[in-house]
């Protein structure tokens, strides 16, 4: 048995945090081997070492059975090691093949050859099955193709070992099926795949072999064949995890959010939310369920106030908020978490502190006669990184851009859920968390509902919609297609409702009726 | 407006575009790779103090001193602009911080040389600056010979020759293709093996070098002398050819020609009846109002480099 790469007694420091100790790591020639642990367990560093990103403070690296010292992402490239990063390094109004050459360009003379280039790419694209137009442009393509485009360009440099970051925390189902066969299809044809990732259900799916590490240290490496989930979690987190969420049958009470017949454009310009009517009440959470782009993302950002709707009521606790603006309605009890942690969600090159008061930076304690108490911000800094384990090196003064994402997302949800808004948008919490992550925020915000607020969740993880609702809208092509107890549901009847194949007619009268004539 | 008029404004017109399209070019090098330069204005001015230097100490010993001022002005160009590539590229600078520092320090150096060499806070005036000339044949060719061919001032073409030049090396070279990809993510760039520092300071040092062009080109051709006043926010008016012509240097020839014609315009306004009758200084404003309005319509709609005048940080998610 031979391995492709083989990296000994690892140790990396950075400031304030051991980020990888004592390491080591053996990956077997044209297998899938998964490096499973927490966010911030250290994967991606061990990763970025591998990759010549960052020097190890000790320990060593043997590629082929040579030992090598990486010294830069070049020095990777020489040695057939490629890397698909999470957060994509593509220029986005460069088509498909400039971005893959950038950088090695094949030319006549002093022009580029694109057209040699161009068949290049199709070539390699068509024998890993990657159905990528090598003249799109980048901002033109879906998210999934420039995934391709990533692996594309390790193929383009004839990498033989592919690392990839988390490459699933940003697909949909359906594209998350369509990569693990591009995977399978790349071990068949001889390369070695590196998987960092937390979700325990792909690599059962995919994987080989699975490492897991844990705040940093080894913990095993085990065949997947010979494991379940349940084990791969505990190895991970260090206890027992349960998938299932612990609560008692929900106590619905007044309807603190209202929904009636909102019609939103989407960004084309069309109708991405029809004549929708929904309602949250105190107690319980709605759970919004369907697949990507079906009117989801219109339907919060109305809600939230992010975009401008073209009729309909929204009403917070009674109170017409169609028209107010998003800090109004903040102001009113709303709470959100939103889709784009980047975009909506922090100020990247704010510090956590900072983030964490971006509400109420106004109010006492934070500020005084308008000057900001940088003690007060300071001690709600630390106790919200206490309390949600969020892992960031410098504590309150972390920037937000030097976090994982998986810690971001945790930093935005310790923050709206600290502010226990009455009524609280819900868009994918967990999105790019781990396990024990997930069943700690699931936990958080079942006791906001038992404290009598309305959660309107929104997901596109079925599980998750599952197991946290009380009850579920569906809705296909921007309108709910049905609404169904989540007690009383399975995957199947959602799946075809998502699809717009099955549609349910409600068990309740709609009370927003009434509400048109009153 | 008389069609003669118009005929006769062409050549001025040509001239006043040169060197405005050459240092819009510059800019158009610098922003592709990511570095936002607002000292073209000072690049000029150093450019045209030591194109009309190099071309009065030189007047006497040789017939081409014209030629070798445009040369010591492009190398004056390069060396001043690499002030703002140490400090924006190595030191992190903010960029335009960086570029207004030039800009000031442009005028009190150029005065303070012209004090040592010549006494005086201005250059001697030079006998013959860059000479229009004829372009046998083609100047004979009705209408569009006298438009462009007939007694006009070489350095146009060389604007020309070097908007091709730019659009040639900018979309159809590995370097361009590189550049640009610089000015658009830096981060990509680099993790494709590309230095990205390396290809900031060619983007700046062109810039200098074209800007360093343009001001020298703007003196000997459009003046008798470099004084405080020669260049006279022609560097900004470049700038904002470059966001009109949305950073693509044929856009940069037409928004160049339009400023050119505009200069032009507010020498021949009392020739042409319905605008006699407008003060004269509002012609002299023309070109910098039509600056602003170009900007106020355009700016908002043309999107640059993303990623210019961001500074480049290697460890950025």
């Amino acid at each position: 048995m031979s391995y492709i790469v083989e990296m000994f007694h690892i140790t990396k420091d950075f400031p304030g945090i051991r980020a990888n100790d004592d390491i080591t790591l053996q990956i077997e020639e044209r297998s899938i081997h998964a490096l499973l642990g927490e966010n911030g367990a250290g994967k991606s560093t061990l990763m970025s070492i591998l990759f010549g990103l960052y020097q190890p403070d000790g320990g060593s690296i043997r590629v082929r059975g040579k030992e090598v010292k990486i010294s830069d992402p070049n020095v990777a490239t020489s040695l057939g090691i490629g890397m698909v990063h999470q957060h994509f390094k593509l220029v986005h109004n460069f088509t498909v093949t400039e971005n893959i050459i950038l950088g090695m360009e094949p030319h006549k003379g002093p022009v580029i050859d694109i057209r040699t280039a161009e068949q290049k790419v199709e070539e390699i694209s068509r024998l890993y099955g990657l159905a990528v137009d090598p003249r799109a442009k980048i901002e033109d393509i879906s998210v999934s193709m420039q995934q391709r485009v990533e692996i594309l360009k390790m193929l383009y440099r004839d990498a033989e070992i592919l690392i990839f970051d988390e490459p699933t925390a940003v697909l949909t189902p359906q594209e998350i099926h369509e990569l693990m066969q591009i995977m399978r299809r790349l071990v068949e044809e001889g390369k070695t795949i590196l998987l960092i990732t937390h979700k325990l259900k792909e690599i059962k799916e995919v994987a080989d072999v699975c490492t897991v590490l844990r705040r940093g240290k080894f913990v095993g490496t085990v065949p997947v064949a010979d494991t379940d989930e349940e084990k791969m979690a505990e190895m991970m987190v260090g206890r027992q995890v349960s998938f299932h969420v612990e609560k008692m049958p929900a106590k619905p009470g007044d309807e603190l959010l209202r929904i009636e017949q909102l019609n939103v454009k989407n960004l084309k310009g069309v109708l991405g939310v029809k004549n929708l009517s929904l309602t949250v009440r105190a107690g319980e959470v709605l759970g919004l369920c369907g697949i990507d782009g079906n009117g989801q993302t219109e339907l919060v950002q109305a809600v939230t106030g992010l975009c401008k709707i073209e009729s309909g009521k929204i009403y917070l606790k009674d109170k017409d908020i169609t028209h107010l603006s998003i800090k109004e309605r903040t102001d009113r009890g709303l709470g959100h978490i939103p889709e784009d942690r980047q975009k909506h969600g922090l100020v990247l090159d704010f510090t956590m502190g900072e983030n964490f008061i971006i509400h109420n930076y106004y109010e006492k304690p934070f500020a005084n006669f308008g000057i900001l108490n940088k003690k007060a911000i300071f001690e709600n800094a630390e106790r919200l990184i206490q309390e949600f384990d969020v892992r960031s090196g410098q504590g309150a003064m972390t920037p937000a851009r030097a976090m994982s994402g998986g810690n971001q997302q945790k930093a935005i949800v310790a923050r709206e859920i600290d502010r226990s808004p009455d009524v609280f948008v819900v868009v994918q919490p967990t999105r790019g968390l781990d396990v024990g992550a997930i069943e700690y925020i699931h936990k958080r915000i079942i006791e906001e509902r038992d404290k009598n607020k309305a959660i309107f969740l929104v997901s596109l993880e079925l599980d998750e919609i599952m197991d946290v609702s009380d009850r579920i809208a569906v809705i296909y092509n921007g309108e709910i297609v049905g609404i169904v107890d989540a007690a009383a549901t399975n995957e199947n009847e959602l799946g075809l409702m998502m699809s717009g194949a099955l549609r349910k007619t409600r068990s309740t009268p709609h009370p927003a009726h009434e509400a048109v004539h009153a | 407006m008389t069609f003669e008029l118009f005929l006769q404004m062409f050549p001025i017109a040509l001239m006043f575009s040169a060197p405005i399209i050459l240092t819009a070019l510059g800019g158009l090098f610098s922003e592709r790779s990511g570095v936002v330069n607002i000292a073209l204005e000072g690049i000029m001015m150093v450019g045209a103090f030591t194109g009309a230097t190099v071309t009065v100490l030189l007047e006497n010993s040789t017939p081409a001193a014209a030629w070798y001022g445009l040369l010591a002005g492009l190398l004056a160009g390069v060396v001043f602009s690499s002030l703002h590539a140490v400090a924006s590229i190595n030191l992190k600078a903010d960029q335009v911080i960086s570029g207004t520092a030039l800009n000031i320090l442009a005028g009190g150096l150029t005065v303070y040389l012209c004090q040592i060499i010549f006494h005086q806070q201005r250059t001697r005036s030079f006998s013959n600056g860059i000479q229009k000339f004829s372009v046998p044949g083609l100047s004979k060719i009705p209408v569009l010979g006298r438009m462009f061919f007939d007694q006009v001032y070489p350095t146009f073409y060389i604007a020309i020759a070097m908007v091709l030049l730019t659009w040639f090396v900018v979309y159809k070279t590995p370097l361009g293709l590189r550049m640009r990809a610089c000015g658009e993510h830096p981060q990509a760039a680099a993790s494709m093996g590309i230095n990205v520092v390396r290809m900031r300071y060619f983007g700046v040092l062109v810039s200098g070098a074209l800007g360093g062009l343009g001001g020298a080109v703007m003196v000997l051709t459009a003046d008798i002398q470099y004084t405080l006043v020669s260049i006279h926010g022609t560097g900004f008016i470049s700038l904002a050819s470059l966001v009109f012509g949305k950073w693509n240097p044929f856009g940069v020839l037409g928004a160049g020609l339009f400023f050119g014609f505009s200069t032009a315009l507010s020498f021949y306004a009392k020739d042409i009846p319905f605008l006699a009758n407008l003060p004269g200084e509002f012609f002299y404003i023309l070109p910098y109002l039509l600056t602003i309005i170009a900007l106020l319509l355009f700016a908002g709609k043309s999107v640059g480099p993303k990623a210019s005048g961001e500074i480049y940080d290697s460890g950025k998610r």
